[in-house]
């Protein structure tokens, strides 16, 4: 009890907004440990964190820019990576980290995605990706997994969801890897990492929806991180279509691609105003 | 120390100690913190915070290695290890 009675300091207090805590996020809710890795590698990185900036979209782990201690933005549904990329290009120095869920970037901000993947543009991309809309109430979306539960699919998802790590690979990103909570020492060297190189890098993390998607499919969440335990294989280096999600055949996880190609804002100097990029150099 | 094989040099080996702080106020009580301690120095406690939640308790502070592990894994900030002198739990 003394413990408990003297004001205790979590050591990632300098980089919360402490007022706002506890969030708003559910008890077993995997984001805030998502959100906890991000801020150990951004401390554990040493990039300059007064020229780092958060950008989320909107759903649930869209929470995350108001609950970080750097300049953030919550932007508009699906817009988070349009902000990011007209940051970065306004002021190159930034690094610019865009945090948000599956639903906001791959549904309603899917074409930004693939874009800004496609330009190489110098992102660090995490999306916590829960399989559902967690925020509006459980409903299926484009990561939800074939013949799953949710409020929009009682009988079953009929539809085949999208691999995200693929989907990165294929648009070309310039990294790529997928972790569970349960990982998260390779979680957070994973986005240290990503934060440290060139290009646009994607990292999608799995984490349980105990509220939306864990009650309509029988999976508490010590239960999901069981399963994350047991059917998780590690395989770096493994290709993108290599990479199962599925319960019964076991989940990939690791470090699937990296790549160095040059970034959006190189091949515009070099291009468009190559006596600028010969100044600067 | 549990060991499938005792290394030959395990007098000589100083594990570090920690000593976990729990803040109570923060916790929602999911549990992953007592599931996932390598060393089962967590337990639910038996007391309910402000906000209907159940925090874990200390079980056994001795066993704590300071590993880091309830801190990185815990999605409320609620709780850490802080490394203590290795002679201090003797």
């Amino acid at each position: 009890m003394e413990k408990s009675k003297k004001k205790a300091a979590h050591p990632l207090d300098n980089l919360l907004r402490t007022d706002r805590i506890p969030h708003i996020w559910c008890a077993g809710c995997g984001i805030g440990t998502v959100f906890s890795s991000s801020l150990i590698a951004l401390q554990g990185s040493g990039i300059d964190l007064k020229k780092t900036v958060m950008v989320s979209g909107i759903g649930c782990s869209g929470r995350a820019a108001g609950y970080v201690k750097l300049d953030s933005y919550h932007t508009t549904h699906g817009r988070a990576i349009p902000f990011a990329t007209g940051m970065k290009l306004a002021n190159p120095e930034l690094n610019v980290v865009v945090f948000s869920g599956d639903g906001d970037l791959f549904a309603i901000g899917g074409n930004h995605f693939i874009h800004a993947a496609r330009r190489n543009v110098d992102l660090t991309v995490i999306c916590v990706n829960n399989l559902n809309y967690g925020m509006t109430g459980g409903q299926a979306a484009a990561t939800t997994p074939s013949m799953a539960k949710t409020t929009t699919t009682p009988m079953g998802n009929p539809e085949q969801p999208f691999s995200l790590p693929l989907l990165a690979f294929a648009s070309g990103a310039s990294y790529v890897a997928r972790w569970t909570i349960l990982h998260t020492r390779d979680l957070t060297k994973s986005i240290e990492e990503a934060l440290l190189r060139k290009g646009f890098s994607f990292i999608e993390v799995l984490a349980p929806c105990p509220t939306g998607y864990g009650r309509r499919n029988r999976e508490a969440p010590l239960e999901t991180l069981r399963l994350y335990q047991e059917r998780t294989i590690t395989r770096n280096g493994a290709h993108p279509t290599e990479a199962t999600l599925d319960i019964n055949k076991g989940i990939t996880v690791g470090k699937f691609f990296e790549q160095d190609r040059p970034t959006c804002v190189e091949m515009y100097d070099r291009t468009c105003r190559p006596s600028f990029s010969q100044e600067s150099a | 120390m549990k060991y499938w094989r005792i290394p030959f040099d395990v007098d000589e080996i100083q594990t570090s100690r920690g000593s976990v702080t729990i803040i109570e106020e923060r916790c929602k009580g999911c549990g992953y913190c007592i599931a996932y301690c390598p060393r089962d120095v967590l337990e639910l406690s038996d007391r309910y915070n402000a906000k209907g939640y159940r925090p874990p308790a200390v079980k056994k502070p001795e066993a704590c290695v300071n590993c880091h592990y309830c801190e990185i894994i815990c999605p409320d900030f609620a709780i850490f290890s802080e490394e203590l002198p290795p002679d201090a739990m003797e």
